[in-house]
């Protein structure tokens, strides 16, 4: 891992593997959309609505895996004190953010059809609106206090907030067994056992692997923004000293 | 209750949004690299 903290090192692998992540990604989720779409069967009790789990699924699983990538990158940067990791905390944010966006709007969309309501204050729903609120939050706070301007990064204030709002995780995983809510059951298990068609499956795994391909092309570019924006301001900087 | 209406509504979202932010990240990598290289020619 710290052969990667020269940024020259990192951004030598890191260009060249942005574009093979983004096509790769956008094939994956072209083509499980349409499986999702036109393939797989109907619900037996949902009908057609259930078709949404494509998307919801995956941008569900990056909002709440691009915060255990922001804490995760916090841990490192305050413990190794990488440099690169707290631009990588800074630059999952903003995907992040789309995602739990995306997770909010497609489950109020599949709401309507299935429960009869667009929302419903239930543990599930209320914790990634909450999520929502600490990624706007997280972004606020690593634009307003950046420690070290020679290397860009989030200040040691946001990787403890980045801690912190970790907590809200296991609360998002548990909220549909530890309280009554509208929102399904885990259906899916990584153990085995799934609740789900392999027919209904297959697509689901397309667009999990390639939207999580895409996020990490979308982190790549915004690290590499973000290296490039603090070398610019540096030499500014070195430039007005004369 | 015709469901594809909220089926199409739910992908066009996701779509717009993943595209805007395919944009945006582009955009603003690629203009920073090119100011930064710039600036180290300059020097």
């Amino acid at each position: 891992m710290h052969a990667l903290a020269n940024p020259r090192r990192f951004l030598g692998i890191a260009r060249p593997l942005t574009p093979w992540l983004f096509w790769s990604g956008v094939a994956l989720i072209v083509l499980g959309s349409l499986g999702g779409l036109f393939i797989a069967p109907a619900d037996y009790l949902q009908g057609d609505s259930f078709r949404i789990i494509y998307i919801h699924v995956p941008a569900a699983w990056l909002c709440t895996g691009g915060w255990t990538g922001m804490a995760v990158a916090a841990i490192v940067q305050l413990v190794w004190r990488h440099p690169l990791a707290a631009i990588a905390g800074r630059a999952i944010a903003a995907p992040g953010t789309l995602f739990t966006a995306i997770a909010l709007a497609s489950g109020s969309i599949w709401g309507r059809p299935t429960w009869g309501t667009w929302w419903e204050w239930d543990g599930r729903m209320t914790s990634v609106l909450i999520l929502f609120f600490l990624y706007l939050g997280y972004m606020a706070l690593a634009r307003a206090s950046v420690d070290n301007e020679e290397s860009g990064g989030a200040s040691k204030v946001t990787a403890l907030y980045a801690l912190v709002g970790a907590i809200n995780l296991p609360i998002i995983h548990y909220s549909v067994t530890w309280w009554n809510s509208l929102h399904q059951g885990p259906s899916i298990s990584l153990t085995g056992g799934s609740e789900i068609a392999s027919s209904m499956l297959w697509p689901l795994g397309l667009t999990v692997i390639g939207f999580s391909l895409w996020f990490s092309a979308i982190v790549l570019l915004r690290m590499r923004a973000i290296l490039a924006e603090t070398r610019i301001e540096a030499r500014q900087r070195r430039m007005a000293r004369g | 209750m015709n469901p594809w209406p909220f089926v199409t509504a739910a992908y066009a979202v996701t779509f717009i949004g993943t595209l805007l932010t395919s944009l945006w990240a582009w955009r603003t990598a690629k203009s920073a690299e090119a100011r930064a290289d710039a600036l180290r020619e300059r020097d």
